[in-house]
């Protein structure tokens, strides 16, 4: 594997491991990370609050317009071993948004990468799909089935 | 004028503490708690965020406690929240058509590819109050079915696949997105200002208006394609990282009005659109926003232009809650000064008048 497609590949790891992160609480991310002994690691950037102009597009798939804002929390750390990982989330939760740095640089890392998927990132991402299972079965049973009245004796 | 001043101020303190305590009301009534607000009043939420222009549940719970239920003076205490916080960037455009879709509705085709989904939805209740609701209630649980792994394309996508509907304007390459939080607004404004206009607009201004349109005052003849309120995710290119960031889902309802035809020598006639898209479930927000977004392409279709939402001008400087009720309500402030003076000039006129009409009278009597 050369490294630009070695590159292509562990971002989409990093990617699809913030996509599950985003959606779950500090809390549960700690409580899962608990079951790793972690490595030495310290904050490259200090949690910080701040606003992402979110966009829509006209009619849907046209031109990109401003909808309105919402607040983001941002983080960055960096392992002893080197590695620095980022933390993105709405809303204006920073220990969350140090705790998804921390886990982007485990993923990245050589000791850890496979730990952190099985122990904090696959778990919740299981836990994930469970609630949006439940959604998605509960938004079914809205669906309406249309059906044609018979008139007179069939 | 100075002790004026001072006992101004002790006044307004006092005002500040009744009003506390007035927000609090009978304090052997238990508090509500943003979390009730943010699960109970999910839709005043939901508006807030809208017309505050800012997506943080907790802070629009905590803007409509502290304006004891007044909405708009939350949306104004949102609007001044968002200043105090630097910008990041802008998100990536997110895309509607990959929602998770929690409730669909079409009133243009009966059966739409991913089916009619009704979803937590008001329509067809009876509009009795339920007594049952005032205290204890425990909902039955949801019903469930077997979800469909159907795409949920959206409908004027399939009209636009046979020329039916005109397709949705791109951007043209290198173009900058208008953001009327940064520039001021100048007319003529393009459609992008005009619908970040919209989405931070009033719902009961652009109700009116929308309204307006359907009673005739620019008419356009809408159907509701499309609406749909679910979630859908929002990334963010962070040039620190170096690809788009996942910063999770957010709650949205987008409306496609489908609306008269036009056409011309060179083009087939077609349906034309318009478009509304707000933050939570804002259904009646994002028709009537659809339904202005439309009157507000009366130029650019080549209609006449004769009747108030069609008017950009009017529309975009009238629409925004926070500017009308500073307007407005600054007139309870103190007008002492300006009052005097015209206090002034008006006993100047009587007098005047007064003489003048004293003259004939006096010579009527001679």
């Amino acid at each position: 594997m050369d490294s630009v497609m070695q590159n292509d590949s562990q971002q989409t790891q990093r990617k699809a491991a913030m996509a599950v992160l985003a959606h779950a609480d500090a809390g549960e991310i700690a409580a899962r990370l608990g079951a790793i002994a972690l490595p030495p690691h310290q904050n490259l950037r200090e949690p910080e609050n701040g606003l992402v102009m979110l966009r829509g597009r006209v009619g849907g798939d046209g031109a990109p317009f401003n909808l309105g804002e919402a607040t983001v929390s941002r983080a960055a750390v960096r392992l002893a071993s080197g590695e620095v990982g980022f933390g993105y989330t709405l809303g204006r939760d920073s220990e969350k948004a140090r705790l998804i740095a921390l886990c982007d640089a485990l993923v990245q890392s050589r000791d850890f990468g496979e730990a952190v998927e099985r122990d904090v990132i696959a778990p919740l991402r299981e836990q994930l799909m469970i609630e949006r299972k439940q959604v998605a079965a509960e938004t079914a049973a809205t669906k309406v089935d249309f059906y044609t009245m018979v008139r007179g004796e069939g | 004028m100075y002790v004026a001043v001072k006992g101004g101020e002790r006044a307004i303190e006092n005002a500040h503490r009744l009003l506390a305590n007035a927000r609090r009301g009978d304090q052997s009534v238990s508090e509500v708690t943003l979390d009730q607000i943010s699960e109970q009043l999910g839709l005043a939420v939901d508006r807030v965020m809208s017309e505050g222009s800012l997506y943080d549940r907790e802070l629009a719970a905590l803007a409509i406690k502290q304006a004891r239920g007044d909405l708009i003076e939350a949306i104004f205490l949102v609007r001044a929240f968002r200043a105090t916080l630097p910008r990041f960037g802008a998100s990536e455009p997110v895309d509607t058509g990959a929602m998770r879709v929690q409730r669909r509705v079409s009133s243009t085709f009966k059966d739409i590819p991913g089916g009619q989904i009704l979803g937590p939805t008001f329509d067809y209740t009876h509009r009795l109050l339920d007594p049952t609701l005032a205290e204890g209630f425990v909902p039955e649980a949801p019903a469930t079915a077997e979800a469909s792994t159907a795409a949920t394309p959206r409908v004027t996508d399939i009209l636009g696949r046979d020329g039916l509907i005109e397709s949705s304007p791109q951007a043209e390459e290198g173009a900058s997105v208008g953001d009327l939080t940064r520039e001021p607004l100048n007319f003529p404004a393009d459609r992008d200002l005009r619908l970040q206009n919209l989405a931070r607009g009033d719902e009961g201004f652009l109700l009116a208006m929308g309204y307006s349109t359907q009673r005739g005052y620019g008419r356009n003849h809408p159907f509701a394609g499309e609406i749909r309120f679910g979630e859908v995710e929002v990334e963010f290119l962070a040039e620190d990282v170096g690809f788009a960031v996942p910063l999770g889902s957010i709650e949205l309802t987008e409306c496609q009005m489908v609306n008269q035809f036009k056409g011309s020598a060179t083009e087939a006639p077609c349906f034309t659109r318009g478009y509304g898209l707000a933050f939570g479930q804002s259904e009646r927000k994002t028709m009537s926003m659809a339904l202005v977004d439309r009157a507000l392409r009366a130029r650019e279709l080549g209609e006449e232009a004769v009747a108030p939402a069609q008017d950009e001008e009017f529309v975009m400087s009238h629409s925004d809650n926070v500017q009308a009720t500073g307007f407005v309500e600054h007139l309870k402030l103190p007008h002492y000064v300006d009052f005097q003076s015209e206090l002034g000039l008006l006993r100047k006129l009587r007098k005047e008048f007064a003489e003048a009409n004293a003259e004939p009278m006096k010579e009527a009597a001679e």
